[in-house]
């Protein structure tokens, strides 16, 4: 393992701000289209708030989530907390809920049912979260 | 820029450990969960960025700074972050100017070098070299400053 000076490191040497990489994170945020250019306090800013937001993220999701007896962080305590909270609405996409595929075709009948004309769109969303689950299996 | 959708990933050991360290220990933490929280996480920086180039851009500015990424944490309602990162910002900027002293400090030991070699020639050309040592000071700060 190659050495690295984060906080938990004891004694000697200064700890490191931000843990993670600079070079990346500027990347991020050059291939969003209308940035042209970002100076340094803004982009040592940017990875911070990102470690800040991975740790709430995190600790929210387990102080809410169902595996707080056993000691574990799951997906669904994740998917949970982006469908409660507003704060993390905007990972709705990414952190779908999951379900199981009766309730999804459940759904999907009691829906062609009600409006068949938006039929389409639902199919369309189906795919999506499949491809969702595939993503995160692997 | 980004050619490939992985460049876009940020790395998942640095991740692990941040959630780690955020969870008490001994928190078993699902392979599925940290890539989820690894994707929500450069979302979290395009969000940021989005947010932050608004704020540059109503300022009619074309480079994002600090000010622009603090009213962005506010817009998304991550409040929470603003004080713990103008703490970070601080200590950041101490830090480079910690290391800016550590090079001016080299140079100017340098300098007192040079400076007592010269010495050692100026019973010969005094005037001359005090002409010399005024100029070449300004031109010493200009290039620390860079």
């Amino acid at each position: 393992m190659a050495y690295r000076p984060g906080k938990s490191s004891s004694g000697g040497g200064e700890s490191r701000l931000v843990s993670l990489p600079l070079s990346r994170i500027k990347l991020i945020m050059k291939s969003s289209p209308d940035v042209s250019s970002i100076n340094q306090d803004a982009l040592v800013l940017t990875a911070k708030a990102t470690e800040l937001f991975v740790q709430y993220l995190a600790m929210y999701s387990y102080k809410h989530g169902s595996g707080k007896e056993k000691k574990a962080l799951n997906y669904d305590d994740l998917s949970s907390t982006v469908d409660e909270s507003e704060t993390f609405q905007f990972l709705a996409d990414i952190l779908p809920k999951k379900i199981l595929a009766s309730e999804c075709l459940k759904m999907l009948k009691s829906e062609e049912n009600e409006e068949g004309e938006e039929e389409e769109e639902v199919e369309e969303d189906e795919e999506e979260d499949k491809e969702e689950d595939d993503d995160t299996d692997s | 820029m980004a050619e490939r959708p992985e460049d876009l990933n940020l790395p998942n050991a640095v991740i692990t450990r941040i959630i780690k360290d955020a969870l008490p220990e001994g928190v078993n933490i699902s392979k599925e969960a940290r890539s989820a929280i690894s994707r929500a996480a450069s979302v979290f920086v395009l969000y940021a960025t989005s947010c932050a180039n608004n704020f540059a851009m109503k300022g009619k500015r074309k480079t994002l700074n600090s000010g622009d990424v603090l009213a962005a944490m506010e817009e998304m309602e991550f409040q929470r972050f603003v004080t713990p990162l103008k703490e970070s910002l601080e200590a950041y900027r101490r830090e480079q100017r910690g290391k800016k002293e550590a090079t001016e400090q080299k140079r100017k030991d340098k300098d007192k070098k040079t400076d007592s070699d010269q010495e050692k020639n100026r019973e010969e050309e005094t005037v001359e070299d005090d002409d010399r040592l005024e100029e070449e000071n300004p031109n010493d700060e200009n290039e620390v400053d860079k």
